[in-house]
C-alpha cells in the first residue's frame, strides 16, 4: 500500500475533463485507488465521485493505491497532476 | 385568457445574437418510477436488463461522441467521455446491484442511486462543481429511457423558426437538434461556462441561460425575441417591438451573412494590392474565434493576463504551456507575443519589492522598462517564448521600446537566454523573429534607426496617440483631444511605414485605429503591409479593403498629409469610393 498527498493544480481543478482523464488512468491499474479530501474518501474509478469532490485549485488530495501495480498507478497519476490534465 | 405582452425576462448572456421565433418547449421526460418488487429467481434477468440498458446507452454516446467531434472538434467531444465513465462508475454499478439483489427493480434501482448522487452535488458550495450534477442527470434519464424503451423527444418535425425552450439542455441534444430551424436556445439552468453555452456558442446560435422558470412560464407557439447580447428575452412582444427587433435581426442578419461570405476570401484591393489582417487576442481561449474569423495570424498576444489574480510570478512552464497551445493552434500562421506591459503596481503582490507610488505611472516604469530593470520576470516569460516558438511560428514583441539602447539591451537578454537553453539542448526556433511596438514618438522619429535592427514593426496606435498629442484618454476633460486623425500622428504614421520599408521591414498597426474601418482606406493608402485587429473586426476591415482601389486610396491619403486640421481630412476622408 502506498500514500501520497497531491496538490490540484490545473485552474479548472477537478472538472468533468480532468476527473475522466484521472478515472481513465486508474482503470488502466489493477491495483485499487481511495482518494480523501477533507472528510470524504471516494473510490478514484468513480467518476461521481470525484466530480463530487469538487476539488478546486489548489485543493490537496490523499491518494491511497494497494495492489501489485501500485507504484506505476501512483507515478502516472502524478505525472497526470503535474501537466495539469493538458488544460 | 389574452396572452399578456412585452414580458422581459432576464438571464445570462451565453451566446451572442438576436433570434426571433416561436416557442418550442422541449419537455423534461417525466418518468412514472414505481418499485416493483422482483421474485428471487428473477433478480438475475433484471440485472441483466439493467446491463442491456446501459450497454444501449453507451451505444448511444458514442454516437453523440462521433457527431459532436465532426460539428464542433475533439475538445468539445471530450464532454461525452465523462459521460460514458458516469455508465461505468463502479461506486454505482454496485450499489444499483445492490438494490436489485434485495429485489428491486432496475429502473428504481439507479433512480435510488443517482438520486442521493445527485444530492450530495447539491450540497457543493462551488457552483461550477455544483453544475456537474447536469451531466449525472442526463446519464441516468438516458439509462431510464433505454430501461423504459421510451424514445427520446426529437425536433425534426419542426415547421417554423422556433426558439428551443428547456429546463436544461444536455450537449447531446445541442448537437442532435442542429436544425436549420433552430434560431436560438432559452434555458433555466446553466451560467456562462454551462456546456450549453459553450455549445451555443460554437454553433453561432444564440442563447440566454440561467433564466430559473422560464420553461414553465413560456407556453408553446408564444413569440419570443432572444436577445443574447444582453441576455434577456421579451415574451409575445408587441407589434412595434416586434417591428424594432426585426429590422435590426434582419440587418444584423444580412451584414453577418455578407460578412461571412468574406471569410476564405483573400485580403486584396480591386487592383490587386494584398494586404495582411491578424488578429488581436488575450488569452489561449479566443483562437478558435480569430482563426473562424479568417485571421491569417496574431498580430498582438497580450500577455498581461498571466500575471492577474494570482499571488507568485508564473512559472517559466506555465509561460510555456500557455503559449504553446495558441502556437499549435495557429499551425502555420505566425503567432506575435508580445511580452508583457504592466507598470510595477501590478507585480507588488507577486513579490516585487514595493516600488511606491508613481505621480506618472504611463510615463513611468512599465513594460519593457520594468523587465531590463527585473530581468529575472523578464527571463521567464523569454523562456516561455522561446519554447513554445519550436511547436510553430513564433514572433517575439517587445513594448514600449523609446530608443535603440533599449531594444538592444533587450536582445541581449534574450541572446543569453537562447545561449542558456541551447546548452540544455532545449529546442526553440533560431529564426524567430523579433520586431519592436511603436508607440512611444521617440520611437517612430528613429524608425530609421530602430529598423536595422528588427525583423519587424507593430505600430500601437492608442498609445502613440496619447503620448504625442500628451493627452490621458480616460480623463474626461481632455477626451476630446484624443483623435487619431490629428495631421500629427498621421504623418507619424506615415514616417513610420515609409522608414521601415527603406529598411525592408514590415508594418503593422495593433492599436484600435487599425480595427476601425473609418480608417482602414488611409492606412492601406500610406502603405501598411498588417492591420492587426479584434476577431469581430476581421471581416469588416477585409470588406474595406476588398472594395477599395489602391492606386486611388494611396492618391487620396498622399492628400490627407497635406492638411492641417481635421476638417479638411474629414472632408477628403468622405470622397474615397467604394466599390
Amino acid at each position: 500500500m502506498k500514500e501520497k498527498i497531491i496538490t490540484v493544480s490545473n485552474r479548472m481543478g477537478l472538472h468533468a475533463r480532468p476527473a475522466a482523464m484521472l478515472v481513465q488512468t486508474a482503470n488502466k491499474y489493477q491495483s485499487s485507488v481511495k482518494i480523501i479530501k477533507d472528510d470524504f474518501d471516494i473510490d478514484g474509478k468513480s467518476i461521481m465521485g470525484i466530480m463530487a469532490l469538487a476539488a478546486g485549485q489548489g485543493s490537496q488530495l490523499k491518494f491511497i493505491v494497494d495492489g501489485p501495480d501500485e507504484n506505476e498507478v501512483l507515478t502516472e497519476l502524478e505525472s497526470l497532476f503535474k501537466s495539469n490534465f493538458s488544460e | 385568457m389574452p396572452k399578456s405582452k412585452n414580458i422581459v425576462l432576464k438571464g445570462v448572456a451565453a451566446s451572442t445574437g438576436v433570434a426571433i421565433g416561436k416557442a418550442f418547449l422541449l419537455d423534461e421526460d417525466d418518468f412514472c418510477l414505481i418499485y416493483k418488487k422482483i421474485p428471487k429467481n428473477a433478480r438475475a434477468s433484471e440485472k441483466k436488463r439493467l446491463d442491456d440498458a446501459i450497454e444501449k446507452t453507451r451505444q448511444e454516446l458514442k454516437e453523440i461522441y462521433n457527431k459532436i467531434n465532426d460539428i464542433l472538434g475533439e475538445n468539445y467531444a471530450h464532454i461525452t467521455d465523462a459521460h460514458i465513465l458516469i455508465l461505468d462508475d463502479p461506486t454505482m454499478r454496485r450499489d444499483v446491484y445492490k438494490l436489485i439483489e434485495d429485489g428491486a427493480n432496475a429502473e428504481y434501482a439507479i433512480f435510488k442511486v443517482i438520486g442521493k448522487i445527485i444530492r450530495s452535488f447539491e450540497s457543493i458550495k462551488d457552483d461550477y462543481f455544483k453544475e456537474r450534477k447536469v451531466d449525472v442527470q442526463e446519464v441516468c434519464k438516458k439509462i431510464l429511457a433505454n430501461l423504459l424503451g421510451k424514445q427520446e423527444k426529437n425536433l425534426i418535425n419542426l415547421k417554423e423558426n422556433s426558439i428551443v425552450v428547456a429546463h436544461n439542455l444536455t450537449p447531446a441534444d445541442t448537437v442532435t437538434i442542429r436544425e436549420k430551424l433552430i434560431k436560438g436556445f432559452v434555458i433555466d439552468i446553466g451560467g456562462k461556462t454551462s456546456h450549453t453555452a459553450i455549445m451555443a456558442q460554437g454553433l453561432g446560435i444564440p442563447a440566454v441561460v440561467g433564466l430559473k422558470v422560464a420553461s414553465s412560464q413560456i407556453r408553446t407557439e408564444d413569440t419570443i425575441i432572444l436577445d443574447g447580447n444582453v441576455g434577456e428575452i421579451i415574451l409575445n412582444p408587441s407589434e412595434e417591438i416586434l417591428e424594432k427587433y426585426q429590422k435590426n435581426y434582419d440587418k444584423q442578419y444580412e451584414q453577418i451573412k455578407e460578412l461571412k461570405k468574406l471569410k476564405d476570401l483573400s485580403v486584396e484591393t480591386i487592383d490587386k494590392h494584398s494586404a495582411l489582417i491578424f488578429a488581436n487576442i488575450d488569452n489561449s481561449g479566443e483562437v478558435s474565434t480569430a482563426l473562424n474569423n479568417g485571421a491569417r495570424g496574431i498580430g498582438l498576444y497580450r500577455t498581461e493576463f498571466m500575471y492577474f489574480n494570482r499571488n507568485a510570478m508564473p512559472s517559466e512552464q506555465e509561460h510555456f504551456e500557455e503559449y504553446a497551445k495558441v502556437v499549435k493552434e495557429m499551425s502555420q500562421y505566425p503567432t506575435t507575443i508580445r511580452t508583457v506591459d504592466l507598470g510595477g503596481d501590478k507585480f507588488t503582490k507577486l513579490g516585487l519589492l514595493k516600488l511606491g507610488q508613481e505621480q506618472n505611472p504611463f510615463l513611468g516604469l512599465r513594460a519593457i522598462r520594468l523587465c531590463l530593470k527585473y530581468p529575472d520576470i523578464f527571463i521567464s516569460q523569454l523562456k516561455g517564448i522561446l519554447r513554445a516558438s519550436a511547436f510553430g511560428k513564433v514572433r517575439l514583441m517587445y513594448p514600449m521600446i523609446s530608443g535603440i539602447d533599449e531594444l538592444r539591451d533587450a536582445n541581449k537578454i534574450l541572446q543569453s537566454v537562447k545561449q542558456e537553453l541551447r546548452k540544455k539542448n532545449v529546442s526553440f526556433d533560431e529564426n524567430m523573429e523579433v520586431g519592436a511596438m511603436i508607440e512611444i514618438p521617440s520611437a517612430a522619429v528613429i524608425m530609421d534607426v530602430i529598423g536595422k535592427e528588427v525583423d519587424f514593426v507593430s505600430i500601437g496606435t492608442n498609445d502613440l496617440i496619447q503620448y504625442t498629442l500628451a493627452v490621458d484618454r480616460v480623463n474626461e476633460n481632455v477626451a476630446n483631444i484624443y483623435d487619431p486623425k490629428h495631421p500629427a500622428v498621421l504623418r507619424l504614421i506615415k514616417q513610420v511605414i515609409d522608414s521601415a520599408h527603406k529598411e525592408k521591414i514590415e508594418v503593422g498597426i495593433c492599436g484600435e485605429m487599425a480595427g476601425d474601418p473609418r480608417y482602414t482606406a488611409i492606412l492601406l493608402g500610406f502603405g501598411l503591409d498588417e492591420f492587426s485587429v479584434s476577431a469581430s473586426q476581421i471581416l469588416k476591415i477585409k470588406k474595406v479593403i476588398r472594395s477599395v482601389s489602391f492606386k486611388e486610396v494611396k492618391k487620396v491619403s498622399d492628400k490627407i498629409l497635406q492638411c492641417g486640421d481635421k476638417e479638411s481630412i474629414l472632408k477628403i476622408m468622405s470622397t474615397i469610393q467604394v466599390h
